[in-house]
């Protein structure tokens, strides 16, 4: 294992974090600060309580899940989409590093990225809404595997993106609706009854369920069936790459 | 002196079908300069990109010192610096830390004096903080060479270095291969410029349509093929070549003042005594006598021409 092209790789991709700080934290951040002003403090304030819990505090896990979801895919889609637009790419696939080294490094940068806006919205939050976290280890495991299963997909769509029109497809087209319609703003129990079956088939509630559930104790669906969700979905992206790697798809001729 | 790269039978056919190497086999001895000589599409780039990794060989295998560039990729590329033939870099960010980047890539430890050495080498030294989309191309190149020298190569693969760059510029990366020679850095360099390779390489190769036509010291090359002229000029015009003279295939100037002779070096006979004394016995008095050896883009011409 050659872990100094993994720090390299890393900090490489931190440092472009750093640089456009704005761009990478404070953009998120404020957009999720807006969320809270409008749906929580505004409308919210119209709403009654969903299962006991104040409609402001109800949502701050389904907006962290939002941009984390977001954040992780097109961090990580940008960090290996970008050499790959530039040309640069022909130092890593020349380097003696192996897929392994590649992955840790760029999902590494990203799921952190992710983490670290998941964890700022947090306490903007908390200064928005009285918050409560029942179970503090299993939100940051859910936070955790939720960054890193979602940076790991977006190294896939970095990958696979032609252009940056099909780099953005994803996010904004796919990401975003699932979780608004993944139960971010309400619990499925307020839907009709067709329509809450409608979303058990939408992966990213299970998600958002299991995560409600680690800050207020109450799911839409069964806590063991979100964790085995994320980490079906965390292998399947595995397996992908590995093929990618494999098979120098999009990588090598 | 042993071979630092092996190649062996190696060749390649992209997915559309092109055959870019066809059986291509070369051993390149450590230390030395090896020019491989080609017109565009001739798989220069894809051979060198075999070697370091970025292209999947169809057959055939590669070995770097000593280790295979598949089955033991890690050591073998470890050996290996690469620079580019496209300007590419990260536009924002700066000589600094793209080079900090590879030295960690190819598994260095963090080295900032080995960086800031290799920065002063290639005059990037003021320029470390700049981002790399404010420098000229001059200086982008630079900074390849410095990404690709930041991890102590032991074979550095230049892949057309003067492409596109000023004659002064040429000159000073001929300069600095001339320095990692002197530090034992065997080099490999592709080139159409035909003057490129004849100032710097020990050997030349040269290859077209995927196939390696031959490898040579230069110096032999140039004296197995080489053909010389000779230029006699006359102290008075001659009107026409002489009909004593018609059979040393002559070419006059159009002011009849010289007479110029190609001749083999390598024949057995190169003719040029006869000449002479036959010049003489024609009534034409020389006024001067100078011979030129034919330059290596003449070869590479008559190569490319007569096998490709």
């Amino acid at each position: 294992m050659n872990l100094h092209a993994i720090r390299a790789i890393y900090l490489f991709e931190m440092g472009r974090t750093f640089r456009t700080l704005a761009q990478s934290v404070v953009s998120p951040v404020l957009s999720t600060s807006l969320y809270f002003v409008v749906f929580g403090s505004a409308i919210g304030s119209r709403i009654e309580s969903v299962e006991g819990v104040s409609y402001g505090a109800f949502i701050v896990p389904g907006l962290i899940m939002l941009t984390v979801l977001t954040q992780s895919v097109s961090n990580a889609s940008f960090g290996i989409y970008f050499p790959r637009f530039l040309g640069t790419v022909y130092e890593l696939l020349s380097a003696p590093v192996g897929h392994a080294e590649i992955v840790i490094g760029y999902v590494g940068a990203a799921a952190t990225k992710s983490m670290s806006i998941a964890l700022i919205i947090l306490a903007t939050a908390s200064m928005f809404v009285p918050l409560r976290i029942e179970h503090p280890i299993w939100m940051l495991a859910f936070l955790l595997l939720s960054c890193v299963s979602f940076s790991l997909f977006g190294f896939i769509i970095g990958l696979w993106a032609k252009d940056f029109e099909q780099l953005q497809f994803v996010p904004l087209l796919i990401i975003t609706p699932l979780v608004f319609l993944g139960g971010s703003f309400y619990s499925i129990s307020m839907l009709p009854p067709v329509w809450q079956t409608v979303t058990l088939f939408n992966p990213v509630l299970y998600l958002i369920s299991g995560f409600r559930w680690s800050f207020y104790g109450s799911a839409d669906v069964p806590v063991a069936v979100s964790l085995v969700c994320i980490f079906v979905f965390l292998l399947a992206c595995l397996g992908v790459i590995w093929w990618v790697f494999k098979t120098g798809y999009r990588l090598k001729s | 002196m042993p071979a630092i790269l092996s190649i062996d039978r190696l060749s390649k056919t992209y997915a559309s079908g092109f055959q870019a190497l066809r059986e291509v086999s070369l051993d390149i001895e450590q230390g030395e300069i090896l020019a491989l000589l080609g017109p565009n599409g001739a798989g220069k780039t894809t051979l060198i990109s075999i070697v370091c990794g970025i292209v999947t060989p169809s057959a055939g295998r590669v070995t770097v010192g000593g280790h295979d560039v598949i089955d033991d990729f890690r050591a073998a590329r470890r050996l290996i610096g690469l620079v580019p033939q496209e300007l590419v870099l990260e536009p924002f960010e700066t000589p600094m830390t793209t080079a900090r980047f590879s030295r960690g890539l190819f598994g260095h430890a963090r080295d900032d004096a080995r960086i800031e050495a290799v920065l002063q080498e290639l005059s990037l030294w003021d320029k470390r903080d700049a981002q790399n989309r404010e420098l000229s191309g001059g200086m982008r190149r630079r900074v390849l060479i410095a990404k690709a020298l930041s991890h102590e190569p032991a074979v550095l693969f230049l892949d057309e270095p003067s492409a596109g760059v000023d004659v002064e510029l040429r000159k000073e990366m001929w300069a600095i291969v001339e320095r990692l020679r002197a530090r034992g850095v065997t080099i490999i360099l592709t080139t159409h410029y035909i003057e490129e390779a004849e100032a710097i390489a020990d050997r030349i190769a040269v290859i077209n349509k995927g196939e390696l036509l031959l490898v040579e010291d230069k110096a032999t090359l140039m004296k197995r093929l080489g053909r010389k002229h000779l230029r006699i000029e006359l102290q008075t015009p001659c009107p026409a070549i002489p009909e004593a003279l018609a059979g040393y295939a002559l070419q006059r100037s159009e002011d009849g003042t010289s007479l110029s002779y190609t001749y083999d070096t390598q024949g057995e006979r190169t003719g040029i005594t006869g000449l002479l004394n036959d010049v003489r016995a024609a009534g034409l008095t020389l006024r001067d006598v100078q011979t030129e050896q034919s330059s290596l883009e003449d070869i590479f011409v008559d190569l490319v021409r007569d096998r490709g």
